[in-house]
């Protein structure tokens, strides 16, 4: 059997998270009723015209930082012509022989991806189609939602650099960290506002000129998904070589549910769409003072962060991306080592910060769809509660319950832990008073733990430890209530 | 000479002559009349009559309604007005009324004009006689026989009759010019931006332009100085507001060197009489202090070839949207695609579909460059050709249309011929310099003749003065 290498392109398209629309002041947003958020120009009504958002101009020029793109002296947008219902001109506004950015890079992993091109385009509606099996053909008529069209894009064309699934998954990812930390998109591949398609080409390793003949793969939701599509590809590929068939250049659809990619119905003849220079938009002419500007309001890269968190932290590569790929959490996290240091009580490192970020916060986040920068929990009030874990104050077991509340209500975790009389107690005095008292309700276990084995002993120390807690009310001190245990048993 | 917009205009606002008697008159006499020239699509009265009575009410209030106090404006019916009607002359916009008003007409409302009705155009403004309108053609007031010239036929003919004072058009390749030219009345393309496109029903973006029609060019600066100037619904317009041009319209010609265009007044085609109008006209410019030449323009000639590729082929895309899905006609079918197909089958005349078909073609993989990127060189080289002459002329003159008005249904059959109409007027377009019509007494048949103005980008307020210099020396 011959050995073969994949070839792998990724063109990724993004929403931009303007406030508006790419040529109208319609709301772009996720979510409004049908047809609300519309206007005559995103309708595309006879007589109206596109003026550009000169916000999506600027969020270009801050990928042109990031990936280190070059910015053409002027960019050209374009009329791609097809009739399709959700579209309301019939023609989608893009960019074509003149993008806005061309030859950027990135780096997955120790390797250098090249970016071919990046460009600006519109999005179109969305259709229901309701009856024939929700799909178009067959169905018994078609709603339209024209919420989403004109809402801006960016399309990223890799070059066929990638050479395997994981490093496609390595590039998606690291374009979703940039694009999120640069703040041009919040790269939702579940809510669709970031999409992934590959091209996938195989041929025998070694081999020179010619690529194999690729393949387009559409339709994964999610990062892993694209992974096992390029895989499940890749292996089909093989297959069908080895077994003396001959690759179709064509779109494939990837299903989640059977793990399989399929070919999409045929269109008839090959598409011409016709591009031609849109007329009613002047070229794009980014001047020097525009991309000074943003270069200097570029925050740091996810790269750089997370080289630095790992170093100046501690943290551990994985935590530093979870860290930095979470909207907000590691503004959140940096915002309370500043705090920790200024703060009282003292006490704490900032890889507590950072594992009550990825922990518990993380957690609510997840549970309850906030983004951290919502939350009630201001930055001090984090490195307050890891302060009174660090002093003694609060056990963690204490200050998850704490912290579980200081994520709710707008309370300090001070007060949290005043109202509810949660605070430790780790006076000697009082703690011996307690385990003394357990120990003489307890004679019976106190014996068999002393006449034990240590199977038994460990049992019977722990179910007395247990009373002493409880007794406490769960707030003694564990360290000294253990000491206290230990010196009572073997006395 | 008087100019009966501004005339009327100041007596309007010096509360001598009411507004609303105005209306009333011309309403009168539109109904008496138009039945037999079919300038109008549809008559405003209701609205006309409200907005007469505001006008007359801010005069006794003591407020000034504006430059266009009173005066009765037409609109060719590509121009949007809120909750009006608006069918650019064809069945596929049947229903349709648009929910907001074209940036113009705002302008026209806001400077006290009133609105009279929408008119009557080559069904998409693609002609050049009028007769491609789906709800029949307009006649020409000085011969019924014959057509008033297109594509603005509508707006030239309601002007010429008298019904509106003032008129607003497009013109794309001439469709204002050459029906000035053949109803005797002022028609101006101005340079390209220098009047937003919003609310004007795209046939060739990249060409089309909003103009104004007038019976006298001080008339015509009036309207032009209401509308022209930058708005943010257009990024095509140019952004510097342009210098007003009624103040500068009497400053002469003395010094001004004129050229006339070889390749566009004496070749074949061009009749005795209008090629005689020009030369008189240049005649006349020399003895106000002019001097004139006869000036090269070669590439001008392959003009029309490169228009019938642009406009087509941005038509075939502006026009993709009429496919039954949002508003207007739709022919109901069992998918959707046959739908569009069914829709546009019915809704479009013969020759939108031509012009559809030859952009769509003009577009396709594997011929751009030879048709489309060929036409758009030969621009290039229009407007180098152009801005060459420009260096020793600081006006242009042609003939408007090589010829007088025609008969109706003369070139219905022969498109190509039809197409001919707009050979002089097409390079303005292309290069999208300014340029005007202004009547020249009367040619063949004692039909009227215009002679074409042309001047570089944002040359109106020489053009101007030239057009002004014509008139008062106009037989």
């Amino acid at each position: 059997m011959t050995d073969y290498q994949p070839t792998i392109g990724l063109e990724v398209h993004c929403e931009l998270s303007t406030a508006t629309k790419l040529f109208c002041g319609c709301p772009n947003e996720f979510g409004a009723e049908p047809n609300t958020n519309v206007c005559p120009v995103c309708l595309g009504l006879p007589g109206s015209l596109p003026v550009l958002n000169a916000t999506t101009v600027e969020f270009a020029l801050r990928l042109a930082e990031a990936l280190s793109f070059n910015v053409p002296e002027r960019s050209i947008f374009a009329r791609k012509n097809y009739f399709y219902p959700d579209m309301p001109k019939d023609y989608q506004v893009s960019q074509y022989e003149d993008p806005i950015l061309a030859d950027g890079v990135l780096d997955v992993a120790g390797t250098t991806i090249r970016i071919e091109r990046a460009h600006l385009e519109e999005d179109t509606g969305k259709s229901q189609h309701i009856g024939g099996g929700g799909r178009i053909h067959g169905a018994d008529h078609s709603l339209i939602d024209y919420n989403r069209a004109g809402v801006p894009l960016m399309e990223i064309v890799s070059r066929p650099d990638i050479t395997s699934a994981e490093q496609a998954r390595g590039y998606a990812t690291e374009l979703r960290s940039v694009l999120l930390a640069i703040g041009v998109s919040d790269v939702k591949m579940e809510e669709g506002s970031m999409r992934v398609d590959a091209n996938v080409s195989v041929r025998p390793v070694g081999a020179t000129g010619e690529l194999g003949t690729k393949v387009e793969v559409k339709n994964m939701n999610s990062i892993r998904s694209l992974g096992r599509a390029i895989d499940h590809e890749i292996e089909r590929q093989i297959a069908a070589l080895e077994a003396g068939e001959r690759i179709v250049q064509e779109t494939r659809h990837w299903d989640e549910a059977d793990g399989t990619t399929h070919g999409m119905r045929s269109k008839e003849g090959s598409s011409d769409y016709r591009y031609f220079p849109e007329p009613d938009l002047l070229p794009v002419a980014p001047t020097e003072e525009q991309r000074a500007r943003v270069r200097g309001s570029l925050p740091e890269l996810p790269a750089a962060r997370r080289a630095r968190l790992v170093a100046e932290w501690g943290l551990a590569e994985h935590d530093a991306r979870v860290l930095v790929d979470v909207p907000g959490l590691a503004v959140l996290a940096e915002a309370a080592v500043v705090a920790l240091s200024a703060g009282t009580p003292k006490g704490g490192t900032p890889k507590d910060v950072a594992n009550w970020c990825t922990g518990e916060v993380l957690a609510y986040l997840n549970e309850s769809g906030l983004s951290a920068e919502v939350l009630p929990l201001a930055p001090d009030g984090l490195a307050e509660l890891v302060g009174l874990v660090a002093d003694g104050t609060l056990s963690r077991g204490l200050a998850k319950d704490v912290l579980d509340e200081a994520l709710r209500e707008p309370k300090r975790p001070k007060q949290i832990v005043e109202e509810r009389g949660l605070a430790q107690v780790s006076d000697e005095g009082e703690l011996a008073a307690v385990v003394d008292a357990v120990i003489a309700a307890n004679a019976e276990t106190v014996e068999s733990y002393r006449s034990g084995d240590d199977k038994a002993r460990k049992k019977k120390r722990g179910f007395l430890m247990g009373e002493a807690m409880k007794a406490t009310k769960g707030q003694g001190n564990p360290q000294l209530l253990n000491r206290l245990l230990d010196e009572r048993l073997s006395g | 000479m008087s100019a009966p917009a501004t005339d009327l205009a100041a007596a309007v606002r010096s509360g001598t002559q009411r507004a609303r008697d105005v209306v009333e008159e011309r309403l009168a006499d539109i109904e008496a009349r138009d039945p037999e020239l079919h300038a109008f699509l549809l008559v405003l009265g209701d609205d006309a009559r409200v907005a007469a009575d505001a006008v007359d009410a801010a005069v006794a209030a003591g407020d000034d309604p504006g430059p266009l106090s009173g005066i009765p404006v037409v609109l060719k019916d590509n121009l949007c007005v809120r909750g009006t009607p608006t069918t650019c002359g064809s069945r596929i916009l049947d229903g349709w009324r648009p929910p907001y008003t074209a940036t113009v007409v705002e302008r026209v409302k806001r400077a006290g004009g009133i609105v009279l009705g929408k008119t009557n155009l080559d069904e998409f403004a693609m002609g050049s006689s009028t007769e491609n309108s789906a709800f029949g053609p307009t006649r020409n007031p000085h011969d019924v026989s014959r057509v008033p010239g297109g594509s603005s036929g509508g707006s030239a003919a309601a002007v010429a009759a008298g019904f509106g004072l003032l008129g607003l058009g497009s013109d794309t390749g001439g469709s204002i010019r050459q029906p000035a030219a053949l109803c005797g009345v002022v028609g101006v393309k101005p340079t390209y931006g220098m009047v937003s496109r919003y609310g004007l029903v795209a046939f060739a973006s990249s060409l089309d332009q909003i103009g104004p029609f007038a019976t006298t060019v001080e008339d015509a600066a009036r309207l032009l100085d209401v509308i022209a100037g930058p708005d943010p619904f257009d990024s095509t317009c140019i952004p510097d507001v342009p210098p007003a041009l009624e103040p500068t319209l009497r400053d002469g010609v003395a010094g001004l060197r004129i050229g006339i265009i070889e390749e566009l007044t004496d070749v074949d085609g061009v009749q005795q009489e209008v090629r005689a109008a020009v030369e008189a006209a240049a005649a006349a410019l020399e003895a106000a202090g002019a001097t004139v030449e006869r000036v090269s323009v070669p590439s001008t000639v392959y003009g029309l070839s490169a228009y019938y590729l642009i406009a087509p082929a941005e038509a075939s895309s502006n026009l993709a949207r009429y496919d039954g899905v949002r508003y207007g006609l739709r022919v109901e079918a069992e998918d959707v695609a046959t739908m569009n197909a069914a829709t546009r089958a019915a809704g479009f005349g013969p020759e939108v579909k031509r012009r559809i078909m030859l952009g769509t073609y003009a577009l396709s993989a594997g011929y751009y460059d030879a048709y489309y990127g060929q036409a758009q060189r030969i621009r290039t080289l229009i407007i180098r050709d152009l801005a060459r002459v420009y260096e020793s002329c600081d006006a242009l003159l042609s003939p408007t249309s090589p010829t007088v008005a025609f008969e109706v249904g003369a070139r219905t059959a022969d498109p190509l011929t039809m197409y001919l109409s707009d050979v002089c007027t097409i390079p303005s377009n292309l290069a999208g310099h300014a340029a005007m019509s202004v009547p020249w007494g009367t040619g063949a048949e004692n039909l009227p003749v215009g002679v074409q103005v042309l001047a570089p980008a944002l040359g109106e307020p020489v053009m101007f003065r030239v057009a002004q210099a014509l008139e008062e020396a106009a037989p």
